[in-house]
């Protein structure tokens, strides 16, 4: 009998794996008004979210405090935080939402990451990582 | 009668030949465009911020297309500016 059983069901499961689950990568500008506490509250609020959401942390980042190219909100610096994770397509509308609201949020942006762009992120990691290590 | 596009020159003329422009993309084999990455996306601008066109930068269609849509993601973001004058 061909295909057998199990091998359909993996199939199945692999596009139903494949369809719910997406990479995105979120930046945030937060006011530079923020104490260091508030900094970390907020990016341990977003990663909470998605989490509880049915995603993932992949991988986050933080910038910190970086004057930016243009004043926003009457405001020449920003903290940066960008955030790497997986989720079902549902979640980014519930976390725009909550983003909007979020008076200390100055900008944000979701980005699709597509599999080169995966793969250029894990190849800055590691080069990252190396670099860390060697000092 | 003589001949107008007979022109003798007394030496050789020098006839410069250009280098052929290419995709850096399709010559490093780079895939995709990081839209974090200001100081590498500023090559691809002009002083006043704005995008050098594919006739200059020699980017193929397909990156072209894509380093212009990471440009003004970076734009949005603030990591590069809308307008300026002497950048770089």
């Amino acid at each position: 009998m061909f295909p057998p059983d199990d091998w359909f069901n993996l199939l199945k499961l692999i596009m139903a794996t494949e369809n719910s689950l997406q990479n995105y990568e979120l930046m945030l500008i937060l006011t530079p008004v923020l104490s260091d506490e508030e900094y970390k509250n907020t990016q341990k609020k977003y990663a909470d979210f998605i989490k509880e959401n049915g995603g993932s942390i992949v991988h986050h980042e933080v910038w910190g405090l970086r004057s930016l190219a243009y004043p926003i909100a009457k405001k020449t610096t920003g903290l940066y935080y960008v955030l790497e994770y997986k989720a079902p397509t549902e979640t980014n509308a519930k976390l725009e939402i909550q983003m909007n609201r979020d008076e200390a949020i100055m900008r944000h942006m979701v980005t699709r990451i597509d599999k080169y762009a995966e793969a250029y992120n894990i190849r800055k990691r590691n080069k990252n990582a190396a670099v860390e290590n060697a000092s | 009668m003589a001949k107008q596009n007979e022109i003798k020159f007394l030496t050789s003329q020098r006839v410069e030949k250009r280098q052929k422009k290419y995709c850096r993309f399709k010559k490093m084999g780079i895939r995709y465009i990081d839209y974090k990455d200001g100081e590498f996306l500023k090559k691809f601008l002009n002083e006043q911020g704005k995008m050098l066109p594919r006739r200059i930068s020699g980017n193929s269609l397909k990156y072209q297309r894509k380093v212009s849509q990471a440009i003004k993601k970076a734009r949005q973001m603030a990591l590069l500016p809308y307008v300026t004058d002497l950048l770089k």
